[in-house]
């Protein structure tokens, strides 16, 4: 058991080393083998070991070595898997494995083949250290790493200025976040005087150590920082949008289904903190639901498929934030679970509409798709439905369990989250429509290139397309469950790191609430096709005018144009000044000051010196009398 | 008062202090580097004069051996002075110091 | 006698190497330099073996002045040392890349340098750390006034004012323990008993002036204004020399002697020098952000990245000390990695301003991965050195205030900035045709590069090793002090 925990992030590694290493001397063929063996063997791998989770419920801890020790700090490469880490393992190498497979398709004519590949496997290899970790340091590692993978990734196509500057944001916006985390991580080592999972959560572990609860709140607003950094929050999101600018299935993998996910589960394993602090919570239900709903909003008017599905990823995360917020962390955790599934269908769905359009990603060139990519357009039909949230798949258990926790804790949540959903139906299935209905409205040669994607990008959105649809059981609804006999598996085999959910609703209540939202899901999903199918109504053009609402929001409320004016241009205008005024006015005026001051006095000095023998005597004369009176008289 | 070979000291001390001011005086007026340097020699010689009225005054001949020292010294600045003096004087072409300003600035 | 010959071994040679024609001044200098590394890896074996006795020296100077010729080796010199000797055969045999002018002289004054500094990390006497102190400030002003660039008369010699003048400072807190001890004695230990035997406003005094004399030679802010100029116009060789080593004579003399001399002095007027080490790093890192030219960017880093030091060394708990010594060793390598890079890309340019390059990872990818993982180090991505040393100390830094420990995690993110921006622009995006035809790496600048990335990766892995070196000797630093 042990030596297969070891090996999960192993195998990525090597597949990583061995592309980095031979690169130019590996066919493109044996790069994707490579590539995808890695992964696939850490998918096997991770499957035993989630198996033996579900069977045994022991918690595995496996040292690797020791990292870093200095005096009582001590940090080892250590890992840890109980059922959340086994969890997310799974989702990792599994949908990760399927986008490797699906980008062997997509990415197939790029001269970065290589380069691609081997980033991937890097950034599986992270984000395996990361969910694997058994203490904050070694979560930190994957944390930063996978932030790297991630601004390389996103400036994959490094030669266009626009994609460099996105991955740079990206970076700094999620460094900003990584502080957080830095801090948290001193102060919990501070109070606590470790760094480790196993200590830090042992049962009566924080209560037993004297810390006040402000500290720990400020430990959690902390951590939280770093989670909004990394899972797109207000005020750290608008690095995610900009993140597509890298290739399709990069957004696919890090940017919907697993790094961003990074902060749920941060959060999520450290509930035990979490829990002891109501202030942080709310903060971040509030956090949560604002981003859910800005995400929301934003979507409903983009025209840029990948902008709107990573707009609906910013409004996703969100309202998995609002789970944690209101303490339902299964719910958020199965969310991420769902959510990987089908916004990594969704988002393969783009690339392979992409892929066929030649590059072309705005929504208002397509249409009409559905009959020349009918797989794509089946499997991106379920994704849509899943995100939806129409029974039986899989984002409906998820959104209804988010649902019903917050209304446990609030009925402003419920509503607000049943906003959100509303809204996500309604700029999915605009987005649906306007992609695959209709007439095709993109250029004659586009017309005649489309085409459906090889099987190797077509097998995987399948395979996504049933997860899509059927993981949503593992989490059935524990009321409605129990009436029907189906138990709720997946909130049991979390239970012992989450503890098992205290809201409970009977099984009436519970079907009322599911039936509301599917109908009013279904009503928006209604008018949706009224506006796009029936009445063929069009976004507007680039160019023309749009009314003031609907601008701010296309323009995605200027955030981008305020957080320029309000940090970037004043930190360069006050770097600026620094170096220019500062540095070189004052200090070295200053320091040049007293070179110039010596020189002067020496000049003034001198002139004493003029070498007339007669003054010099003088001079002795004058001197020795007046000493001579100073001292005797 | 004590007096030494009948001439009380008070009145060595006047002479050489008499002494000692021509030769300030004469360095710091004149000119001419010889006249100079005869100035100096007559500061020493004042100095001299007093240490050995002093030696004699209080007993103790430590003084005269000062004064032999100095005039030693003296003897040997003389030689190397002048020396210099008639290499100034070859070169210049006269004695008088204001006109050897080479050096200054 | 091992550390005499430490000492001495560089210094012979620059004298063998004035001897010999210029043709052999390569080849001696390269393997003198790798036979001082060889020696002091046999030195790190003596001292982890615990046969210290080797180490020690004594002889008396003057017995009446209480000056004694004392050298000792312990883990933080060990670790010093082993910087000063890992950074010299990398200087060299890059610098091999490029016809400098007598080299003769030049090798022979960088070896007279590196005997100077390790005489410095090994001195168990105040007045000897003193002396070895400026004269390896005498070597580096010729070779930055010899092989500089433009303006460097005028550079150079503010550069050796300054720190001259600084260290003068040093001078006088050394007379003044020294007057303070009954036995009158410049001994290290002798010096350690008068100075915690001073009372609290003495010893803050003394680590004013101690600090003013580091501050300047490392530098921190506001003392720092003769570093950027003396970067951009030394040679290459002796850019790494000033900052990778040079630049740690200044740290490491806060540990060994600041610290243990005046603890309490530390301890109670401690936080005026860390808050100026800590502005000295956000300050740094902003200025870096608008930087122009390579060149400045990197010393301005620099600055930022020995401010986090100092703040590190003066919050006097194992965390930061451990850290700073990780991060010094870190440091010299990422500076070795940084310049190389430099030279590398101005040697095939002609300019080191970053608006008229671009595009020149076309030249060639694998200098541009490298470079990177270089970049990476300098941010402090987890698993390269600068990690390892940067996280210690900050969290250390903490330890001791938690306001001014966030303050100088900033660094983090303004790193980013500045590191990252200069990277896209000089090797992202399109490149210009004028780029296009330029030589790949060859293979002198490929292997050092790849030893600088090699050493970045393996520190940043497996710092256990490193940490163990000085591990013994700050616990009873720190004891000492307490």
């Amino acid at each position: 058991m042990e030596q297969l925990v070891k090996l999960i992030p192993l195998f990525p590694l090597i597949s990583f080393a061995i592309i980095g290493m031979l690169n130019r001397r590996l066919t493109k063929t044996h790069t994707a083998i490579f590539a995808c063996t890695g992964v696939f063997l850490s998918f096997i791998d991770s499957l035993l070991v989630f198996i033996a989770q579900t069977q045994h419920h022991t918690t595995v801890e496996v040292q690797i070595y020791e990292w870093i020790t200095v005096a009582n700090f001590n940090s080892a490469i250590s890992f840890l898997v109980d059922p959340l880490s086994s969890v997310f393992l799974m989702v990792i190498t599994g949908v990760g494995f399927l986008i490797h497979v699906f980008s062997v398709g997509y990415m197939k004519d790029d001269d970065g083949f290589r380069r691609f590949f081997a980033y991937l496997n890097l950034f599986i290899f992270f984000m395996l250290i990361l969910v694997l970790g058994n203490n904050f340091l070694v979560m930190f590692i994957g944390w930063e790493g996978v932030g790297f993978c991630s601004f390389m990734l996103i400036g994959f196509w490094y030669k266009d200025q626009k994609n460099n500057d996105a991955a740079k944001k990206a970076f700094v916006m999620n460094r900003i976040g990584d502080l957080g985390f830095l801090i948290a991580m001193c102060l919990i080592f501070t109070n606590f005087s470790t760094l480790n999972y196993s200590t830090l959560f042992a049962p009566g572990f924080i209560t037993a150590n004297p810390v006040s609860t402000g500290s720990l709140t400020l430990i959690t607003i902390c951590l939280f920082i770093g989670a909004m950094g990394k899972s797109a929050q207000i005020p750290l999101y608008t690095w995610l949008p900009d993140a597509m600018a890298g290739p399709t299935p990069v957004s696919a993998l890090i940017h919907a289904a697993t790094m961003v996910t990074a902060g749920i589960y941060m959060v999520a394993r450290t509930n035990v903190l979490f829990s002891l602090t109501p202030d942080t919570m709310m903060f971040v239900a509030v956090i949560g639901i604002a981003t859910a709903l800005l995400g929301a909003v934003i979507g409903l008017f983009q025209n840029d498929i990948k902008k709107v599905l990573a707009y609906s990823t910013v409004s996703q995360l969100g309202l998995m934030f609002l789970a944690l917020g209101v303490g339902a962390y299964t719910a958020a955790v199965f969310h991420v679970v769902t959510h990987a599934f089908f916004k990594a269908l969704l988002f393969l769905g783009s690339g392979s509409v992409i892929h066929s359009m030649g590059g072309e990603q705005d929504i208002r060139k397509m249409g009409g798709l559905k009959k020349h990519m009918p797989v794509t357009y089946f499997t991106f039909l379920v994704g849509t439905l899943a995100i939806s949230g129409i029974p039986p798949l899989a984002g409906f258990f998820s959104k209804d369990e988010i649902l019903a926790s917050a209304l446990g804790q609030h009925p402003v949540w419920f509503v607000l989250g049943m906003l959100v959903s509303l809204m996500t139906a309604f700029y999915m299935f605009r987005l649906l429509y306007l992609t695959f209905h209709g007439q095709f409205r993109g250029t004659h040669e586009q017309e005649h290139h489309l085409h459906e994607s090889p099987s190797n990008m077509t097998i995987p959105l399948i395979i996504l397309a049933i997860c899509a649809i059927f993981a949503g059981f593992i989490g059935f609804p524990h009321a409605v469950g129990q009436a029907l006999g189906i138990h709720n598996w997946f909130g049991h085999f979390l239970s012992p790191v989450l503890g098992e959910s205290e809201i409970h609703f009977s099984a009436a209540t519970e079907l009322t609430l599911m039936a509301i939202t599917t109908v009013l899901i279904i009503i928006v999903i209604l008018i949706a096709r009224n506006i796009y199918i029936t009445k063929k109504t069009l976004p507007t053009p680039e160019h023309e005018p749009l009314p003031a609402g609907k601008n701010i929001i296309y323009n995605k409320f200027f955030v981008d144009e305020f957080y320029n004016k309000l940090v970037t241009k004043p930190l360069d205008r006050f770097s600026e000044f620094l170096s220019s005024s500062f540095d070189k006015g004052v200090i070295e005026g200053i320091v040049n000051g007293f070179g110039k001051l010596t020189v002067r006095t020496g000049q003034t000095v001198r002139l004493l010196q003029n070498g007339n023998l007669g003054f010099y005597v003088i001079a002795i004369v004058v001197a020795l009398i007046s000493l001579f009176l100073i001292f005797l008289v | 008062m004590q007096t030494l070979s009948g001439i009380p000291l008070n009145y060595y001390i006047y002479l050489s202090t008499a002494l000692f001011c021509i030769g300030v005086l004469g360095v710091m007026v004149r000119r001419n580097a010889i006249i100079m340097f005869m100035c100096i020699e007559l500061m020493l010689n004042a100095v001299n004069l007093l240490m050995v009225a002093f030696s004699r005054y209080l007993g103790d001949s430590s003084g005269q051996v000062f004064v032999f020292f100095i005039m030693a010294v003296a003897a040997a600045e003389v030689a190397v002075g002048l020396a210099i003096l008639i290499m100034i004087y070859r070169n210049a072409k006269t004695s008088d110091t204001e006109v050897l300003n080479e050096l200054k600035l | 006698m091992l550390t005499l010959l430490l000492i001495l071994f560089p210094f012979l040679t620059a004298l063998l190497l004035m001897s010999f024609s210029d043709k052999m001044a390569r080849p001696i200098a390269l393997g003198s330099a790798v036979i001082e590394l060889i020696l002091a890896c046999f030195t790190l074996f003596t001292l982890q073996n615990g046969q210290t006795g080797l180490l020690g020296l004594n002889y008396t100077w003057s017995s009446s002045l209480g000056i004694s010729f004392s050298i000792a080796i312990d883990g933080i010199s060990m670790l010093m040392i082993l910087i000063a000797s890992l950074v010299m055969p990398l200087v060299i045999y890059f610098s091999f890349n490029k016809q400098y002018n007598n080299p003769r002289l030049l090798y022979a004054l960088m070896m007279v340098m590196q005997s100077a500094m390790i005489g410095v990390f090994c001195a168990a006497d105040g007045f000897l750390f003193y002396i070895f102190w400026e004269i390896a400030l005498i070597p580096i002003y010729f070779i930055c006034l010899m092989w500089g660039g433009e303006n460097r008369q005028r550079i150079t010699f503010k550069f050796f004012i300054y720190t001259l003048l600084g260290s003068l400072f040093m001078l006088l807190a050394l007379i003044y323990v020294y007057l303070q001890s009954p036995e009158r004695s410049f001994d290290i230990q002798v010096l350690y008993a008068a100075g915690r035997n001073m009372s609290v406003i003495e010893q803050g005094w003394v680590m004013g002036a101690f600090f003013l004399a580091f501050a300047v030679k490392m530098p921190v802010f506001p003392f720092h204004t003769w570093q950027p100029d003396t970067y951009y116009t030394a040679p290459t060789a002796g850019v790494i020399m000033l900052s990778g080593i040079m630049s740690k004579m200044a740290t490491y003399g806060l540990i060994r002697w600041v610290l243990p001399m005046v603890p309490q002095g530390v301890f109670e007027y401690g936080h005026i020098p860390i808050i100026l080490s800590v502005i000295s790093i956000i300050y740094a890192s902003c200025i870096s952000i608008i930087q122009k030219d390579f060149k400045y960017l990197i010393a301005y880093a620099s600055i930022a990245h020995l401010g986090l030091i100092s703040a590190g060394i003066l919050s006097a708990n194992t965390q930061s000390l451990q850290g700073a010594l990780i991060e010094m060793l870190s440091h010299a390598v990422n500076t070795v990695g940084l310049f190389v890079v430099y030279d590398i890309i101005v040697k095939r340019t002609g300019t080191s301003e970053m608006s008229r390059l671009g595009g020149l990872r076309a030249i060639d990818s694998s200098f541009a991965f490298m470079f990177f993982i270089i970049v990476l180090s300098v941010v402090a991505l987890p698993f390269t050195s600068g990690f390892v040393g940067e996280f210690l100390l900050i969290l250390g830094l903490f330890k001791n205030s938690p306001v001014l420990g966030s303050i100088a995690g900033l660094s983090i993110i303004l790193g980013v900035v500045y590191m990252f921006r200069s990277f896209q622009t000089m090797m992202l995006g399109p490149t210009s045709p004028s780029m296009l035809g330029l030589p790949k790496l060859n293979i002198r600048e490929k292997s050092t590069l790849f030893i600088v990335v090699i050493l970045i990766i393996v520190f940043g892995v497996y710092p256990k090793p490193i940490l163990a070196i000085t591990e013994n000797t700050i616990k009873t630093l720190l004891e000492g002090i307490q």
